[in-house]
């Protein structure tokens, strides 16, 4: 895992003291970097010849309600000279969260960033296009955040039948 | 939860679509989430200066299950049965990825003879989807009789996998540490009796489209891209292959034992729809010649891991083994613990590249599942792929990204 | 019963308006294409080769609503495409009839959650449920001779 190591020390050399965590884990690395670093760590790993991580693998989010920051944004770029994977995680927190978008960098993230502002409520500065994507555009909410319910339904068993059945809105013609 | 649709407003139109179409130029068209040749429930918002397509907006979520949601409320385990109805044309695929990120994640080792299984029956699924896009290309370019052809094999196929599961589509067959149970005496037979005849049959439906002059001009030239901007649009698998990018992931981080298997990789050059095709059928003779390898090499041995920490024990020890019965009694009620960490893991799926990202938080139900799936990015490419060429390219282009509405919205 | 047995050999037969209507009905019954997710698979299936549904005459799936008589559900409903099937059902003429196919749109299926409508029979009024995930092309054979048995048995003055 030459390229990882290289890369790590590239960053640790350009960024220093603003990466605050480098996690590794049965073999795969991340490292934990504040939203303003973004842009210029994947630049880095991206324009960099000798790495190459051109290819944003997947892009993604986790809340961890009710820690604060609440949100972890994360990115998987890929190099195909070294077929190695590298994520990057963005702590994201507050009442508005928000951050700053990879779309100059990497044109195949609007759809991603859509995607999460659709269902955690992310907001993504510099986006070219951010409105609801996968839910309904007059839908309320966001569902994938840990304090939004299921919303699932009560299962009918044979002893709560008819009680459900007459509560649920059949159609009529 | 209202029955009334919404309209779009004027404001929310004009970031979407060009001038001319608010002035009345161009024609917006709404290409219906039902309609014929979409592949699924896909809506396009198309603007037309004639027959040409001007501009193309994708507007997806019409299947959007809360897959990733309703995974975290069930036990890893229990949740492996949602993935199977995800990319429904590659069910036991995205029982494979899950399955390497949960083992992956806790550490669980698999049998070598799960892991040849494992490379048959994906490889028998890859075969499978790719006859379904070869029988719907063909439909959607009015080449009908090819539909039946192709899903006649397909049902070839579907009896190996009611064979080892008792479903046809839906097997949840590959479980975390090795598969659900041994594969049947038959099993063996069966899968040689396939990959005998099959490339006959390949070959014969090869030759109705290959050199068919009507195929080719409707498909020669269209939508073609480079690689560079294949690997910009985040493409990947058949449609990227077409462009000439040379990526296969079980070449290039292989897993469950592919690098053992000896197999080409076809590339197209020019990109279009023509070289996408060409390149799927070239990967189901690939796919015939891992199997085959595969079969030949099926070591006898256990099908499943045996830490019981993770799996749980077969019902012929219940009957003698404390230690069985409390395992089994925690596996089935509770689940088991993952370490509060996360992995991404992709595997190479008939449409692309398939990723998924697993966090656990220590306890027995994943905090965070996330699959990256390549039809989304194929569907967000669409627009940059379909500038400029007619409506009736547009069927062409959507047939041959091999897009799956469930693999988008999840 | 003396007409009858002496107008066999002559060609004609003897039977009520309300049979002819039904018998008629029910052997050209033309699906509308509306495959919705994983179930659409099967009924692609069960419409091709092996378990051919063009020996019932519904081979030709129209896609346009107002060509259609049957909307074969096949797949399930989330919330932002129950609206688009409501418009589609309220532009099919009568008669039509709704077939529920798989687990997903007759109850909800697996998923209970915000996102799916548990059962399409809280959009649209629905004849016949095929049980599955995704139920056997055979299976949707047997639902689709079930409603054939349940449009013989419908009389004229429900609906005339």
């Amino acid at each position: 895992m030459g390229v990882i190591e290289t890369a790590v020390d590239n960053l640790r050399e350009r960024l220093g003291e603003r990466i605050l965590e480098l996690r590794e884990f049965r073999g795969q690395t991340t490292l934990v970097l504040p939203g303003e670093a973004l842009h210029e760590a994947c630049g880095l790993l991206r324009d960099d010849p000798e790495l190459a991580f051109g290819y944003l693998a997947a892009l993604t989010a986790v809340d961890y309600w009710p820690d604060e920051p609440r949100f972890h944004v994360v990115y998987q770029l890929y190099s195909h000279k070294h077929a190695a994977f590298i994520g990057l995680r963005v702590p994201v927190g507050g009442d508005e969260p928000s951050t700053p978008s990879l779309e100059p960098l990497f044109v195949n993230a609007n759809w991603y960033e859509r995607e999460i502002f659709d269902l955690f409520g992310i907001r993504f500065e510099g986006s070219s296009d951010l409105r609801r994507i996968l839910m309904p555009i007059d839908w309320v909410g966001h569902p994938l955040r840990k304090d939004y319910p299921l919303g699932y339904e009560e299962v009918q068993f044979t002893f709560n039948f008819d009680e459900i059945n007459r509560r649920k809105p059949y159609a009529k013609e | 939860m209202a029955i009334e649709e919404r309209q779009l407003t004027l404001d929310e139109l004009r970031g979407l679509v060009s001038e001319r179409a608010i002035e009345g130029d161009t024609v917006l068209l709404n290409m219906g989430p039902q309609h014929p040749s979409t592949h699924g429930v896909l809506r396009l918002l198309l603007e037309l200066d004639g027959e040409v397509a001007v501009n193309v907006v994708p507007d997806i979520g019409f299947l959007h299950t809360g897959i990733e949601k309703n995974m975290e409320a069930k036990s890893y385990e229990k949740s492996l049965v949602m993935t199977d109805r995800m990319d429904y044309l590659n069910n036991l695929g995205n029982n494979l990825c899950y399955c390497l990120a949960v083992e992956k994640l806790v550490d669980l080792d698999v049998p070598e003879r799960a892991q040849v299984v494992r490379v048959i029956l994906a490889e028998l699924q890859r075969i499978s989807s790719h006859l379904i896009f070869l029988g719907t290309h063909a439909l959607d370019l009015a080449a009908a009789s090819l539909f039946l052809y192709c899903f006649r094999e397909r049902e070839h196929v579907l009896d190996i996998f009611e064979m080892c599961s008792g479903a046809r589509m839906m097997t949840s067959f590959i479980r975390p540490g090795g598969l659900w149970r041994d594969v049947p005496p038959e099993f063996e037979g069966a899968v040689r009796d396939f990959v005998s005849y099959l490339p006959d049959r390949i070959q014969q439906y090869e030759s109705l489209l290959s050199k068919n002059p009507l195929y080719i001009d409707r498909t020669r030239g269209i939508s073609a891209i480079t690689a560079e901007q294949a690997l910009e649009w985040g493409l990947s698998g058949p449609v990227a292959r077409a462009a000439g990018v040379n990526w296969d992931l079980r070449k290039s981080n292989p897993y469950s034992g592919y690098e053992r298997y000896e197999f080409d990789v076809p590339l197209g050059t020019h990109g279009d729809v023509y070289d996408r095709y060409i390149v799927r059928i070239e990967e189901m003779r690939q796919s015939l010649r891992i199997i085959e390898q595969a079969i030949d090499r099926l070591p006898e041995g256990p099908f499943r891991s045996d830490n019981r920490k993770f799996v749980p024990p077969p019902r012929s020890e219940l009957g003698h083994s404390m230690e069985a019965v409390i395992h089994h009694f925690k596996l089935w009620t509770e689940g088991f613990p993952a370490p509060k960490n996360s992995v991404f893991v992709t595997v190479e799926s008939p449409r692309g590249e398939l990723g998924c990202f697993l966090e656990g938080d220590g306890g027995p139900k994943p905090y965070r599942v996330h699959f990256r799936t390549p039809s989304f990015a194929a569907l967000q490419a669409l627009p940059m792929m379909s500038r400029g060429f007619l409506v009736a390219d547009l069927v062409a282009i959507i047939s041959s990204l091999d897009p799956i509405l469930g693999d988008a919205d999840r | 019963m003396g007409v009858e047995s002496k107008l066999g050999n002559l060609g004609f037969v003897t039977t009520t308006l309300e049979q002819v209507v039904n018998w008629s009905r029910t052997r050209a019954m033309w699906p509308m294409l509306f495959g919705l997710a994983c179930c659409a698979i099967e009924m692609m299936a069960a419409e091709a080769s092996d378990y051919d549904m063009s020996r019932f005459g519904m081979e030709l799936m129209r896609a346009s609503p107002r060509q259609s008589d049957l909307m074969i559900v096949a797949g399930r409903v989330t919330r932002k495409m129950a609206p688009v099937l409501r418009r589609l059902y309220d532009q099919m003429p009568d008669p039509k009839w709704v077939v529920a196919m798989g687990d997903c749109c007759s109850c909800g299926g697996i998923f209970n959650n915000y996102a799916i409508v548990p059962g399409v029979d809280e959009i649209v009024p629905v004849d016949v449920y095929v049980a599955g995930c995704p139920p056997r092309p055979e299976a949707l054979i047997h639902g689709i001779l079930t409603l054939h048995e349940k449009v013989k048995g419908e009389k004229i003055r429900d609906y005339a």
